[in-house]
């Protein structure tokens, strides 16, 4: 092919605005760095404390705790330090932010809180703002699994390792390689002496961290080869007061700790069948899956072409897939909730709980969060199963079940008393919320087939599945407007 | 795990530069392992972190370049990366070892080296990497070549002109064919930047370069696969058929674990679609588009954030895609304010009769939550739905209706503003509502809903029997309100008088108006209007008659949609800043380069009509004073500056006239009101309404969208030079 021609080295005649070489201007963008530079001393030296995040291109990137910047690293010269300042006057002493982007001028701020500390990417370019997310979650994500938790003492333990990591998972605002396992290969906490550094080990490294399974080291050696694979299932729950289910769907994903020696070559199977057209859907057994998406280790073209997933496994843990069903979906605890208002100074309650699963299964850490009205003074609960108790604070009553069978029915009555008000309090009428753990049962219905491991040192593996279908905060049953409202 | 914990907080302290100082010097002479300099290297580290100036260390620092700990030599480049622009006569200093390591045998030693040196833009520094990156770029190692991909950027970011002389471009353009995939994606995310510039070379792809690329998406790397997939559309396609190809095999990215891979993958596939031919192919690809869009809502708040604004312009440009999904959109109790709100445009969208209902049950839910936005902008919706669709209006009534009684300030001047609406959209239909809303006129205290109010009092005078006492009330503080509520006064007392012409009270209301409005306004809007009105009324009556109670035009949802051609052109932009807001990049940031669609052979014809060219950059100023830094509010604009008031409505005015000289290119005639960005109702106005004037007492929808915070021109502020 003639590689000449798909780029033409054409100079663009220049616009008026960026010939400007005027320093005390500084517009043109070829001036830029410079003007910053005579700016910098003096912005420097009037900064204070404040800690914060880091940045990529299209990005700076700093880490904030809310007072205190604990990593900073601008990978452009058109930003100054100065720059958290800005961050820290519109973001973090705002208290009514509403939106994880704000835009000043050119600049552009994208921030992500996590325990507390900001990270934060600004940009003076127009962003691509999935990808700005996508890699502060990967930056958070990272350092979990670097020092277990990302909190300010984390953080600013483990600051220059933190500078090191962040210089080799972005270059110049590109994010790069990402991956966790092969990043502990040499960005290590054990000091590493330059000349120790064998050339050849580091070879070894750079052709992992650049290859098609940059995912994957090399030479991996279990003893034991075991593969674990958990299919973790989120219910999304709904529904009316009346009953009605307003929206149910899952939010699945598969994750997996393989543990394999070698370049394993896997091949996994599920009873699914993914629906494109939703008209089109027959009758089978097979779970409908709306959607699925893929650790990048997965073999996309093959998987339109044959609908097997196939892959080389990163070593340890990982997010095989994701996927979404929103048809059959199996609700694993039917509640029904009866709200009575008796005058206007007492609700009564009736909550009753059903699990709806075979009788071998049962649902575990069971907490039912019922709302009361804010003028609530105290309520009186009764159950057979489990604990009640009024939280004042919160205005809601904290029902807790250690466990419940498949097909037992528990329930809940209580009265609450109500003081008298004049002045009507505006209340959200919160829905019930109900957080659950239910092993080996899947609300979609989908069960893993097989899994296939293949290696060149044909070896024998041990494979092992689980199931687990959990709620929490997303299964919610909404309380009768008629009832409640007015209190 | 816990002996990767590091201890290092403690540096976190504030430092003295002598202190410093010396401790590297004790350093020099017993240092067992290194371990003192470390200590005093990341104390230094953490006080630049801190933002303290540690500049003056530079020469000590320099001086444990030669330290053969990794860890040392990383944190002296993090040293240099700081402070080296700003010590341009010292740095030769460490030139040479900077040599040294260009040509360590150690790859990981070689990167480092050259990411550390281009990321230092002064001469000295740049013409010893040039030598150097030229070897780079060829390096046996990909890491090597990977590294020095980027660092071509940088340098050309440094210094074009002197990258250009020096070939860079050119051998990155020959790297787009290296057999590594990550050397190929860096390349492509380089030359892209290099592209971007206004004074930069330009970067175009052929089919077979485009078609490389595509086959190396597979073993790249999920950012690889989103710089190469950016770059497509780079690509214009001359035939049908290379477009559909492409299309074909960009499609199974979708299925991608990381949302931008997704986005990106989108927009290729979007802007693929207007050179397509194939309608089933059109087709297959909007369907398989859905179910990532929505996986992606699964996703933190902030991806969700990002994938629902891209949503929305995705359904006005392809509504096929999610049309059956309204359901996945209603707001769960415990998402972030700013994800409820950008659901809530797309229930909108979503609704037809079908599913209306579903949408207005879950939008009286949302009514009574406590979030005062959002409250107000589900009731307006309630109204948008009884516009929008006929089938629901009864029963958008309704709950409107039921809304009021809650007696809720907020919610009353909501549900009066959009009933006004309501009214002009189904003539004859609802009138009987009007006694309720009078019972309500006291709670009425913003000049929006005032407004809105007093116009249903004028329009239905003859309906409402007391409108003269209600008028004579809402009169009486007449010259305190504001410009909107006086106007929507004058109007309305004009049209009692000529519903009751005979009424002695009407006429003297009516007398005691015009000569406010005439005599003690200083607005020229109110004066002018108040003239008009009296000369009117003073020479033909009856054609006063005619003219002001003249049958309005209806109000229809049709523009509520933006401009085809427009959306084409945003959609270039999936994904990115431009499509939160909703503009176009080249009109909100300084130096952005915007896209358009090429006309080629293939281009669609339903696309090549509403074609538009690239717009003139709209740029900030490039001089202004700075204002002291300090929360500025999205739409904060100081009343008190007259002078500034028209600035920045003239910028706005220049930027929508562009769109507007555009439109009535490619659609004559067919649309007058301006392109509106947010999806409200906007209310066209023609010329012949009298209301033609009253803009701001009936559109203001726009207020509450995300929007970019701008310097108006020729006003005080300017966030960048405030940032800069």
């Amino acid at each position: 092919m003639n590689s000449r021609d798909f780029i033409s080295v054409i100079r663009r005649v220049r616009s008026p605005v960026s010939v400007d070489h005027d320093f005390g201007k500084g517009t043109s963008k070829t001036t830029l760095g410079l003007v910053a530079d005579t700016f910098a001393r003096r912005f420097l030296s009037s900064i204070k404390k404040e800690r914060q995040v880091f940045v990529p291109r299209f990005i700076e990137i700093v880490i904030h705790s809310g007072e205190q910047v604990l990593i900073s690293r601008l990978y452009r010269t058109d930003f100054k330090r100065s720059i958290a300042d800005v961050f820290r006057i519109q973001v973090i002493s705002n208290s009514d932010v509403r939106s994880p982007i704000i835009t000043l001028g050119s600049t552009s701020f994208f921030h992500v809180r996590v325990n507390n500390l900001y990270v934060v990417a600004v940009t003076k370019t127009n962003a691509n703002a999935a990808l700005v997310f996508e890699y502060c979650y990967r930056l958070i994500s990272i350092a979990k699994s670097y020092f277990g938790k990302v909190d300010e003492e984390a953080v600013k333990n483990n600051f220059v390792l933190i500078y090191e990591l962040i210089d080799e998972i972005n270059d110049f605002g590109y994010p790069q390689n990402s991956e966790t396992d092969t990043l502990k290969s040499y960005i290590t906490t054990e000091s590493i002496m330059s000349s120790a550094y064998a050339a050849e080990e580091s070879s070894k490294i750079t052709t992992q961290a650049t290859g098609a399974t940059s995912w994957r080291r090399g030479e991996v050696k279990y003893k034991k080869n075991e593969a674990f694979v958990d299919v973790v299932e989120t219910v999304n729950l709904s529904m009316s007061a009346k009953g009605t289910i307003l929206r149910a769907d899952v939010d699945g994903h598969i994750q997996m700790r393989a543990y394999l020696s070698g370049t394993p070559e896997c091949k996994f199977g599920l009873n699914d069948k993914l629906v494109i057209d939703k008209n089109e859907r027959g009758a089978s057994d097979a779970v409908e899956l709306d959607d699925c998406r893929f650790h990048q280790c997965v073999r996309l073209n093959e998987f339109d072409a044959t609908r097997t997933i196939s892959f080389i496994p990163p070593d340890g843990e990982f997010e095989l897939m994701r996927y979404r069903c929103t048809s059959n979906v199996k609700l694993p605890l039917r509640i029904i909730p009866t709200v009575n208002e008796i005058g206007t100074t007492q609700v009564s309650y009736t909550v009753s709980v059903k699990g709806s699963f075979g009788a071998k299964l049962s649902a575990t850490n069971v907490v039912l969060k019922i709302p009361t009205p804010l003028n609530t003074t105290t309520v009186d609960c009764k159950v057979a199963s489990g604990k009640a108790k009024y939280v004042p604070a919160e205005n809601i009553v904290v029902w807790k079940i250690p466990r419940i069978q498949g097909g037992q029915e528990c329930t809940f009555t209580a009265t609450a008393d109500l003081t008298s008000t004049t002045v009507r309090q505006v209340w959200a009428r919160p829905p019930i919320d109900v957080d659950f753990q239910v092993l080996m049962f899947t609300a979609s219905g989908l069960i893993v087939r097989f899994l296939k491991v293949f290696e060149k040192n044909n070896y024998h593996s041990i494979k092992w599945v689980r199931y687990l279908t959990k709620a929490s905060g997303s299964y919610q049953i909404r309380v009768s407007l008629g009832c409640l409202i007015g209190f | 795990m816990s002996s990767q914990h590091g201890q290092d907080a403690k540096f976190f302290q504030r430092g003295k530069i002598e202190e410093f100082r010396a401790e590297l010097q004790a350093a020099e002479s017993k240092d067992k392992k290194y371990q003192k300099r470390k200590t005093v290297l990341k104390k230094i580290v953490a006080n630049i972190t801190m933002g303290n100036d540690m500049s003056p260390l530079f020469h000590d620092v320099i001086q444990c370049i030669g330290t053969p700990l990794l860890e040392i030599k990383k944190m002296v480049y993090l040293y240099l990366v700081s402070y080296g622009r700003s010590k341009p006569d010292q740095i030769h200093m460490v030139i040479p070892s900077f040599l040294q390591d260009c040509n360590d045998r150690n790859p990981l030693i070689r990167a480092l080296a050259i990411r550390t040196m281009a990321y230092i833009p002064i001469p000295v520094v740049t013409e010893a990497l040039s030598d150097q990156l030229r070897h780079c770029l060829k390096d046996r190692d990909p890491y090597v070549r990977k590294t020095a991909a980027i660092c071509v950027a940088k340098l050309y970011v440094a210094d074009p002109r002197k990258a250009e002389k020096a070939g860079f471009v050119e051998m990155l353009r020959d790297m787009l064919l290296d057999s590594n995939a990550t050397v190929v994606a860096n390349a492509v995310a380089a030359l892209s930047e290099i592209g971007d510039r206004q004074d930069g070379v330009i970067f175009r792809l052929n089919l077979t370069v485009a078609n490389k690329l595509i086959a190396s998406l597979g073993e790249s790397s999920e950012w690889g696969q989103i710089y190469i997939l950016d770059s497509l559309l780079r690509f214009v396609p001359e035939e049908h058929s290379e477009a559909e190809m492409m299309g074909e095999r960009i499609i199974v990215q979708l299925q991608h674990a990381n949302s931008a891979v997704v986005l990106t993958a989108i927009k290729v596939l979007l802007y693929l679609m207007n050179y397509m031919e194939n309608r089933r192919l059109i087709e297959y690809i909007c369907k398989k588009m859905g179910p990532p869009l929505v996986a992606l809502l699964s996703s933190g708040p902030e991806v969700q954030y990002v994938t629902l604004r891209n949503i929305l312009l995705i359904i006005q440009r392809r509504p096929a895609v999610l049309k059956n999904d309204v359901k996945v959109f209603f707001c769960k109790y415990n998402d972030p304010i700013y994800v409820k709100l950008a659901k809530l445009e797309i229930m909108y969208r979503l609704a037809r009769e079908e599913n209306a209902q579903e949408v207005l049950a879950e939008l009286e839910e949302y009514a009574s939550e406590v979030d005062i936005d959002f409250v107000r902008k589900s009731v307006r919706s309630i109204g948008r739905l009884a516009i929008k669709v006929e089938a629901a209006a009864d029963n958008c009534i309704q709950s409107l209706l039921t809304l009021i009684e809650t007696k809720v300030t907020y919610v009353v001047q909501e549900a009066v503003i959009v009933i006004k609406d309501i009214f002009r959209r189904y003539p004859g239909k609802y009138e009987g509502i009007i006694p309720t809303l009078c019972e309500n006129l006291d709670v009425l205290d913003e000049p929006e809903s005032k407004a809105a109010m007093i116009w249903i009092l004028g329009q239905f005078a003859n309906r409402i029997d007391n409108a003269d006492e209600l008028l004579d009330d809402l009169v009486y503080s007449f010259l305190d309100e504001p410009t909107e509520v006086q106007l929507a006064l004058l109007t309305a007392t004009v049209k009692l008088f000529i519903y009751k012409s005979t009424s002695d009270a009407t006429k003297a209301l009516v007398h005691k108006v015009l000569k406010w409005a005439t005599e003690n306004v200083d607005n020229p809007d109110l004066r002018d209007r108040g003239f008009m009105y009296w000369r009117m009324l003073a020479v033909n009556p009856t054609l006063a008659q005619e003219l002001v109670l003249a049958q309005k035009p209806a109000i229809t949802t049709d523009s509520d949609r933006m401009d085809r051609g427009a959306l084409d052109q945003l959609l270039l932009h999936t994904g990115t800043l431009g499509s939160i807001y909703h503009k176009n990049p080249e009109t909100f940031i300084r130096n952005a380069a915007g896209r358009a669609l090429v006309d080629t052979p293939a281009l669609n014809p339903s696309s090549r009509a509403v074609i538009l060219p690239l717009s003139r950059p709209h740029l900030p100023p490039t001089t202004v004073t700075v204002q002291g830094p300090g929360p500025i509010e999205p739409t904060y604009v100081p009343p008190a500056e007259p002078s500034k008031l028209v600035a920045s409505a003239t910028s706005e005015a220049s930027g929508q006239d562009l769109l507007d000289v555009d439109n009535a290119i490619a659609r004559p005639g067919s649309y007058d009101g301006e392109i509106d960005v947010d999806g409200e109702d906007e209310v066209p106005v023609k010329t012949g309404d009298p209301y033609a004037n009253l803009d701001g007492a009936f559109g203001g929808y726009l207020a509450d969208k995300p929007q970019p915070m701008s310097s108006s021109r020729g006003g005080n502020t300017n966030f960048d030079d405030l940032l800069l």
